[in-house]
């Protein structure tokens, strides 16, 4: 199968007018010497039904979420996408439509990102927001490369109870930023705004993940204070749910806000695409990486939205950009904006609340099985560790033979923590499931 | 049109999640919200009307021709929509136990090895989420390269051409190299002569894009990459204008060892307004040990994910990367199988028949056949009836096409780059050149036509100088200011490059 349009007879003329005689005269530039002489060692082409076929084949392969029970989470959650949100993003106008480099015919574009930056704004008590970064991960190197030109310092520092993908991909970054990485360490599941602030002293910024890798919230206004009392900006690490029930980093003193946007709007999809955020006060607007909507007027008056303050960007400024950044996650983004609209003020507040309470049952079943919380005397919010009592990779692959998926083996990522399983629990899981992990658990 | 937030009332709502009987939990008071998030506060039916009417004020390849040079705005398969979305991969966890997830790690590795036999080298990351992300990942692949041999300190530089995408530039800052330019020859290939003199022991590598901005093959690639191994330095090749060359000439085989692919340009992953991409890299095999972790690996009949990597340069996002971008480009590829040649030589033909209607109205900078795009300038327009690239550019939405890329590359004045791509029909080419044409000609009797247009569209040209000069980048509420009261701002015009 192809996607082509052309005619024979539409070639011949084709090639007619342009004033050749074949194909193969068209690549008359290229050296023989790197001209490919066979055929593309790939498998046959295939109809749409035969692609359908294959491609259903493998997916049946998978143990997705809904297939069996899980309480897998560690970054990525599985909170219900609302049919709406589908709907709105296979809109084809949306959909097959390129970065909005010509506005006049972008505004549905440019109007939805605009909304999304207000509502990540709202969200994080921001000034700021960008058009989006790739994932929860990569943001937290754009704050560190804000920071950097900010402060005119060079050294970043991260909680280790931040996700630990996040810290590696900081890590990956910032030999090319000319940043060191210097870690807090997680006492007894949370972080200690002392170590914060003996660690800050020189440094660009402070990364905290609040609530936690862990679940667990942070002393977070603390941890901001002592960011500041060093002179490091505070990066707040947040899952945009969370702000249903939390303190909006921007009400703490945070300078930047970044976080994963998945939870809110998006599909898990075995780990992308999904959009990430950063809002920051509107003191680091010139420094912020990437797209930015802003609004303005035509001649006659009329409101209409540009991508603005494109004077940062690569395309403009080249090695002077502030970041390389150029496909975002716009789609991804708009998924975001739909959903925190459906779900309005009240809904994202109510969700936080259904979550936590869920995760609060899991808690009192687990204890009651026989099993021991880590950091029982912390409040989490939807996330929490086990201490399963033996080797926790174990322990899941003998859950999963039971059809229920119990949580995240910590040991791969935490030295000491191999006997600790983190539990996600999202409002899709019911009493019923919990009772079940609860038993599955049970030693 | 309003806001969404504009038409929110309190006391409104579309989603209601799951009530519960569960006591809730109290957030410590120094924790708990203040004050709550001002979201839109709107009934279901009036909020999808909202985000129709939106999507109805935007120009997508559903809507038309999209001839955006360097984009390769083709055709979005919808098949690949509907498996992209199948539940056992939509809702499949990332942390999935290996043996449960065999499946989705089987479309990884059978993806891997499509790219690298089309790309011609042997090794296969898809975790970069976007091509310039590719870009600084093989920038960090050529530091740790350099670092193992005990090069890096004196490896500084990286040569890039005039013609070069912004990113190139922007991610050899990041990854904390100096930059090195080289210019254009007369024929549009790389001044070969200027290279020489900038290539030396101090250089880490070469980034190229080959068909270049241009739309040209350089005619002296061969020459090019002798200059580079002889001085023990690395290329990279910008994969931006893959489309052109797929199953007909190989980076590989060209002689680059790295080379990014832009999974949304050349394989078709619909561009989403900005994104979701994917840019995957391929190495050669002495750079694979330096690949971002995990691998994702064969094992016998199996699929796994390989941590034991040493020598990595570690990660470079979440996970394994956008992983539903790859089940739609894979699809793609499945599609076309071989046949992925006649695909690029498609492309190739439609450019160049779209070149012949309009070369004797727009100048052409460099008189050769093209590749899958190419660079007219309207620098006689401009000079003679005062009439602008962007001034065209606004008048095609006029005849409802979307604009070409307009100011880039940088080194043509009145730079028009387009890229028609493989799946435009002759009828299409020939409507589009006719406006083209047409506009040629109202340049000469109407030229204040082009300078007022777009006519037709919702808005008219809008003042970028303002918006950048206010900065208003998000609704403010009660405070909201009105634009439309304040005066105009002169105007400058950007480039409006891919």
């Amino acid at each position: 199968m192809s996607y082509l349009a052309l005619t024979d007879a539409d070639r011949e003329s084709m090639l007619e007018e342009i004033g050749v005689g074949s194909i193969e005269e068209l690549f008359a530039d290229l050296p023989a010497g790197i001209r490919f002489d066979r055929p593309l060692d790939l498998p046959p082409a295939l109809t749409e039904q035969e692609l359908n076929a294959y491609f259903e084949a493998l997916a049946d392969r998978n143990e997705h979420n809904g297939a069996h029970v899980s309480f897998l989470g560690a970054g990525l959650y599985d909170h219900y996408v609302p049919a709406i949100v589908d709907a709105v993003l296979q809109r084809g106008e949306f959909l097959t439509a390129y970065t909005p480099y010509q506005p006049e015919l972008s505004q549905g574009v440019l109007q939805s990102i605009f909304e999304y930056q207000t509502a990540i704004c709202e969200l994080t008590g921001m000034d700021v927001s960008n058009a989006s970064g790739y994932d929860g991960t990569t943001v937290a190197a754009d704050a560190c490369y804000i920071a950097k030109h900010a402060t005119g310092r060079s050294k970043v520092v991260v909680t280790e109870a931040t996700n630990p993908q996040v810290r590696q991909v900081v890590k990956t970054y910032a030999p090319g930023f000319g940043l060191e990485v210097v870690e807090v360490p997680q006492r007894h599941g949370a972080t200690d705004p002392d170590e914060v602030r003996a660690a800050a002293e020189g440094a660009a910024c402070v990364i905290f993940q609040h609530p936690n890798f862990f679940g667990v919230l942070e002393p977070a206004p603390d941890l901001a204070a002592a960011a500041g009392d060093a002179e490091a900006l505070p990066v707040a690490h947040v899952d945009p749910l969370s702000l249903g029930v939390l303190e909006a980093p921007g009400n703490y003193g945070c300078a930047i806000a970044i976080g994963e946007g998945q939870s809110a709007g998006n599909h898990i999809s075995y780990g992308g695409p999904h959009y990430g955020f950063l809002a920051a006060r509107s003191e680091f607007i010139r420094r912020m990486p990437g797209r930015i909507v802003g609004e303005t007027t035509d001649a006659a008056g009329n409101r209409g939205y540009v991508l603005t303050l494109q004077t940062r960007e690569q395309h403009i400024r080249r090695e002077k950009a502030t970041s390389n950044i150029t496909t975002n996650q716009t789609l991804l983004a708009l998924g975001g904006l739909v959903y925190l609209s459906w779900l309005g003020p009240r809904g994202v507040r109510e969700l936080a609340e259904t979550c936590m309470a869920l995760a609060d049952y899991a808690k009192g079943r687990i204890v009651t099985a026989g099993l021991e919380l880590p950091f029982a005397d912390r409040t989490t919010f939807k996330e929490f560790a086990v201490r399963v009592g033996r080797n926790a990779r174990k322990v899941v692959k003998d859950a999963v033979d039971q059809g229920i998926h119990p949580g995240y083996a910590l040991g791969r990522d935490y030295p000491g923590m191999d006997d600790v399983l983190l539990v996600a629990v999202t409002e899709r899981r019911t009493k019923d499931d919990i009772d079940r992990l609860a038993e599955v658990l049970a030693p | 049109m309003k806001l969404i937030f504009e038409k929110s009332r309190p006391g409104r709502r579309a989603g209601r999640p799951p009530a519960t009987d569960l006591p809730i939990p109290e957030v410590p008071a120094e924790l708990r919200r203040s004050e709550p998030p001002r979201l839109p506060e709107i009934a279901e039916p009036d909020l999808l009307r909202h985000f129709t009417e939106l999507s109805t004020r935007n120009f997508g390849i559903d809507t038309g021709f999209y001839p955006l040079g360097s984009c390769t705005m083709k055709h979005n398969p919808r098949v690949n929509e509907r498996l992209a979305a199948l539940p056992g991969f939509r809702d499949l966890h990332p942390l999935e136990d290996e043996n449960r997830a065999q499946g989705a790690l089987r479309i990884c590795v059978e993806l891997q090895d499509a790219l690298a036999e089309i790309t011609g080298l042997e090794a296969v990351s898809l975790q970069p989420a976007a091509g310039s992300q590719g870009e600084l990942t093989g920038l960090l692949l050529m530091h740790a390269y350099f670092a193992e041999r005990g090069e890096d300190q004196q490896r500084r530089k990286i040569v890039i051409p005039d013609t070069a995408h912004g990113t190139n530039p922007a991610s050899v800052t990041m990854a904390g190299y100096e930059l090195v330019d080289v210019q254009t020859d007369p024929r549009g290939n790389i001044d070969v002569d200027d290279l020489r003199a900038k290539v030396d022991e101090t250089t880490a590598g070469l980034m190229l894009t080959n068909p270049s901005t241009l739309g040209l093959f350089d005619e002296n690639i061969e020459e090019i990459s002798r200059i580079f191994h002889d001085a023990g330095a690395l290329m990279y090749y910008d994969g931006a204008n893959l489309n052109a060359v797929c199953g007909i000439s190989r980076p590989g085989d060209m002689g680059f060892e790295i080379v990014h692919i832009n999974l949304h340009k050349t394989f078709s992953q619909p561009h989403g307004g900005g994104g979701p991409g994917g840019g995957p890299i391929a190495v050669s095999k002495r750079l694979e040990p330096f690949l971002p972790v995990p691998a994702i690996v064969r094992d016998g009949d199996a699929f796994r994910l390989d941590y034991d990597r040493p020598k990595s340069i570690g990660k470079v996002r979440g996970f394994l990367g956008p992983f539903g971008v790859f089940v739609r480009s894979y699809a793609f590829i499945r599609a076309y199988g071989p046949a992925l040649r006649e695909m690029s030589e498609v492309a190739v033909l439609n450019a160049n028949y779209l070149l012949a209607l309009l070369r004797d109205d727009y100048k052409l900078p460099f008189d050769r056949l093209c590749m899958h795009e190419f660079v007219v300038s309207a620098r006689r327009l401009r000079r003679e009836h005062g009439v602008t690239a962007l001034d065209v550019a606004k008048r095609l939405m006029d005849y409802g096409f979307h604009p070409p890329t307009v100011y880039f590359p940088l080194i043509v004045p009145e730079a028009l780059m387009i890229e028609p791509t493989e799946t435009e029909a002759k009828e299409t080419l020939d409507a589009f050149a006719e406006a083209m044409r047409e506009i040629a000609r109202e340049a000469v009797e109407e030229p204040e036509l082009l300078k007022a247009a777009p006519h037709d569209t919702v808005v008219g040209r809008l003042d970028e100088v303002k918006a950048a000069k206010r900065a208003v980048v998000r609704y403010q509420f009660e405070d909201h200011p009105d634009l439309s009261a304040e005066p105009a701002a002169a105007g400058i015009e950007a480039p409006k490059g891919a």
